[in-house]
């Protein structure tokens, strides 16, 4: 590894149903994206509270994505609608506290949808590592 | 504090390919509560998991890490090793190193950081897990088969063999399905109605199997072994108890104007109907959009020459609910519409057909009793075009096609031609193609036949153009391997359109939150090892819906649901999921923010008397949730504004320790 590529850390949130299984589906075709992706796994989107997102900020993540089932799709029936007017709502907020919104999203990514699991985590690490650190919201007490 | 082990797993090369994996069990050691850590070729097999077994009783594990596959693949054998070891099976963390680690990235020194990263978070997490005990639910010993064509049919009799019982709904007036349209299968030639028509007699008089025709599944609640169902039976405006089928109404109906749906609208039949003489069950159905007694309330014809008085014209649709314990879907595929594929004139000629019409045209029981007769003109046609891939393997026009193969076109169109050329040796038969796929028992062979035995002409090339001129239809085309231009004055051509899932799956999916793909049909489990399952427990896919298929499969997989079905029904009790939602009820201030969101209606509320520190009592209302309906998904979690609601398995404070341990 070279010392001075820049690799922004992502945190991404999937659910178990669809998410989470599209990114095995990925892994299964060999399908690559970046290393400084780590997936959390929760069992519906709706399980992410905003207070999460917060803290990945807070402790040095750069950018931080929530993957769902499609709308309709949610294998709680309604699951991802609330984590869509949640986020919706918690994205602006960060965008005011200086958070840039590039650095967070929702997507949907269904269970058979591995190439689309790939492809947005390649898409959304460039959109971040355009922007560089994350310095705003990074509480300096937290690293070691 | 824990005790933990730590196992990681080789996975031959599959992990130890990209990953260090000595590396990441030798980093793994010094994390807190580690006392262990290991690795091994295989975890999941014998060895590897008596490896486990003995670490937890030499080492007095109290909890697990498995650094290996996804957890969607072996969390229930870990956790079930754990188990036989003593420990509780919800002390197992996964940390998925191979899908989402190693066989995503490509270099040794990122996937091994990744891969301790990944360890270090299932150790943060299992730091902060309790043993969890699941609850019991009882299991409704009764089965529902939504659709019955021949995957219905066969994956109902499964069942009902079995001995549990069985409704099938289907919303056409008889079962039987595409199959029961059909003129002869492929490899085989066998007839499809002498194959068929059997067992749709068998299902309608199975002592098990109750079938609710002319109706659908309009709602479904509850989960795994306690499915509340409503289905809506249509009113047929006919008494289904009382009609004996005799058909009498059918012949002095005055409306005999009706397009005919099981011939594909290729001739009419009555507004009361029977859809074709081996109907199950063979019973009428008035069609009312033009019925003339429902429409003006003059005629009542049939109810006069029916002898038995089954004839009701004021009856109304009728809700029932029931409860099952499992649900098959078999909603099967229908052909996409030719709408968009105007350049082959299928709006513009009557002799241009789809493959399915084609069938009908050539049964004994359709609308030509069997004889090939041009639909436009009544005339024998002597020159035949059959074109493939009509919207299959789309992938440059998928605004109008499908971008995948339905996988049956090859060997029915095989089959027509063979037809064609057998009746009529006096016809010539062309096949336009981009591939000719033959993957099954004797297919190829029967294939060849075709071409060796009955000289019927394959070209490799599509179709650009169909024109009528007088009475013909000429076709252009190229041929790729003679790279010529090629004009046919052809008198019929037929459309081997490409199928997909039948309208109804995509509400029924909703229903039944179960997922679907991009293309409408169902998802299985896992594609190879759990190919019948949908990934929500109880509800399993059974033919067509679940991808295109020719009918020795749809067979196989019937059967395949049938058996994991009885799996189900067999047990008396059936062991819920222990990660649900709790409340703290010193926490929660009663605000209901939780119950609004609650999807399945699993939180009530409760006046509950506390002890407060003057030592006096008072009563408040607080969440309670029934960890029986609680399906976990931690909607209410987050709700909740005073933090009270948590969700066992993911706890807030464990997904925040992955949190801090990802971001370290």
């Amino acid at each position: 590894m070279q010392v001075n590529e820049y690799k922004p850390l992502i945190v991404a949130f999937c659910c178990n149903w669809c998410s989470y299984a599209g990114a095995d589906l990925a892994g299964n075709n060999r399908l690559s994206y970046p290393d400084n992706v780590k997936i959390i796994r929760v069992p519906c989107s709706c399980r992410v509270n905003p207070m999460f997102v917060l803290r990945a900020f807070q402790r040095g993540a750069d950018g931080v994505i929530l993957c769902g089932c499609h709308p309709g799709d949610c294998h709680y029936t309604s699951g991802n609608y609330y984590t869509r007017r949640r986020m919706a709502l918690l994205f602006s907020m960060l965008d005011y506290l200086g958070i840039e919104r590039e650095r967070t999203r929702v997507e949907w990514c269904s269970a058979a949808e591995g190439a689309k699991f790939a492809q947005t985590m390649n898409e959304f690490t460039e959109a971040v590592a355009a922007l560089g650190e994350n310095k705003r919201l990074e509480d300096l007490r937290c690293k070691e | 504090m824990q005790r933990i082990g730590v196992f990681v797993c080789w996975c031959g090369t599959n992990i130890a390919g990209t990953v260090d994996v000595k590396r990441v069990a030798e980093a793994l050691k010094n994390e807190p509560g580690v006392v262990y850590s290991d690795n091994y070729q295989y975890m999941c097999s014998q060895a590897g998991q008596d490896m486990i077994k003995n670490a937890i009783h030499e080492y007095k594990l109290t909890g697990v890490v498995v650094c290996s596959c996804s957890p969607r693949m072996h969390e229930t054998t870990f956790r079930k090793t754990a188990a036989a070891a003593g420990l509780n099976p919800y002390m197992v963390e996964i940390a998925n190193i191979r899908e989402q680690c190693s066989w995503v990235h490509k270099d040794m020194e990122a996937g091994t950081e990744k891969a301790i990263i990944l360890g270090r978070a299932a150790i943060a997490k299992l730091n902060l897990n309790t043993p969890l005990t699941a609850g019991e639910t009882p299991v409704t010993k009764r089965a529902l088969v939504i659709g019955g064509g021949i995957a219905g049919i066969q994956t109902a009799l499964d069942i009902a063999d079995a001995g549990f019982k069985v409704d099938i709904v289907e919303k056409k007036p008889t079962i039987g399905g595409k199959m029961a349209q059909l003129d002869k299968t492929f490899p085989t030639l066998d007839c499809a109605a002498c194959i068929l028509t059997p067992k749709m007699v068998d299902v309608g008089q199975h002592e098990n199997i109750r079938i609710f025709s002319y109706s659908e599944v309009t709602d479904v609640k509850g989960f795994v072994g306690n499915f509340d169902v409503t289905i809506k039976r249509k009113a047929r405006f006919v008494k289904e108890d009382v009609c004996t089928g005799c058909g009498l109404c059918m012949e002095k109906c005055p409306m005999k104007k009706v397009p005919n749906e099981f011939n594909l609208g290729l001739d009419n039949r009555t507004a009361i109907y029977i859809p074709f003489a081996q109907a199950v069950p063979k019973v009428a159905t008035i069609d009312p959009n033009y019925c003339i007694m429902k429409k003006t309330g003059k005629c009542g014809l049939c109810s006069t020459v029916c002898t038995v008085g089954a004839i009701d014209y004021n009856q109304q649709d009728e809700i029932i609910e029931e409860k099952y314990g499992a649900i098959v879907v078999a909603t099967g595929f229908n052909p996409i519409s030719m709408d968009k594929f105007d350049e082959y004139a299928y709006s513009q000629s009557k002799d241009v057909v789809t493959s399915l019409e084609f069938e009908r045209l050539m049964n004994a029981a359709g609308p030509t009793q069997g004889t090939l007769l041009r639909p436009s003109d009544g005339k024998h046609p002597h020159t035949l075009v059959f074109v493939q891939c009509v919207g299959s393997r789309c992938e440059a026009c998928a605004e109008k096609g499908k971008e995948y193969c339905s996988k049956i076109c090859c060997m029915y169109t095989a089959k027509h031609a063979m037809l064609v050329r057998d009746k009529y040796p006096d016809t010539e038969v062309y096949v336009f193609y981009i591939d000719v796929r033959t993957p099954g028992k004797n297919f190829d062979e029967f294939y060849r036949r075709a071409v060796e035995e009955y000289g019927v002409h394959y070209i490799k090339g599509m179709v650009g153009k169909v024109a009528p001129e007088g009475d013909k239809l000429m076709v252009q085309a190229s041929d790729l391997l003679d790279n010529k231009q090629l004009h046919i004055a052809a008198d019929m051509v037929i459309l081997a359109a490409a199928i997909e899932p039948d309208e109804s799956a995509r509400s029924l999916a909703t229903m039944l939150t179960a997922s679907m793909d991009t293309n409408d049909f169902f998802t299985e489990a896992h594609p190879k090892l759990r190919p019948v399952e949908s990934p929500t427990a109880g509800i399993y896919l059974s033919g067509a819906c679940q991808g295109p298929k020719d009918i020795p499969d749809t067979v196989a997989q019937a059967g395949a649901a049938a058996s994991k079905v009885i799996g189900l029904l067999v047990k008396d009790k059936l062991t819920g999921n222990p990660c649900v939602a709790e409340s703290n009820e010193l926490m929660c201030n009663g605000c209901s923010a939780c119950e609004k969101v609650c999807p399945y209606g699993a939180i009530t509320y409760v006046d509950k008397e506390f002890r407060m520190p003057d030592r006096t009592t008072r009563v408040r209302r607080v969440a309670q949730v029934n960890p029986a309906v609680c399906q976990g998904c931690g909607a209410c979690t987050v709700a909740c504004p005073s933090g009270a609601m948590d969700l066992k398995g993911f706890a807030t404070s464990q997904i925040m320790a992955e949190v801090d341990a990802i971001c370290k």
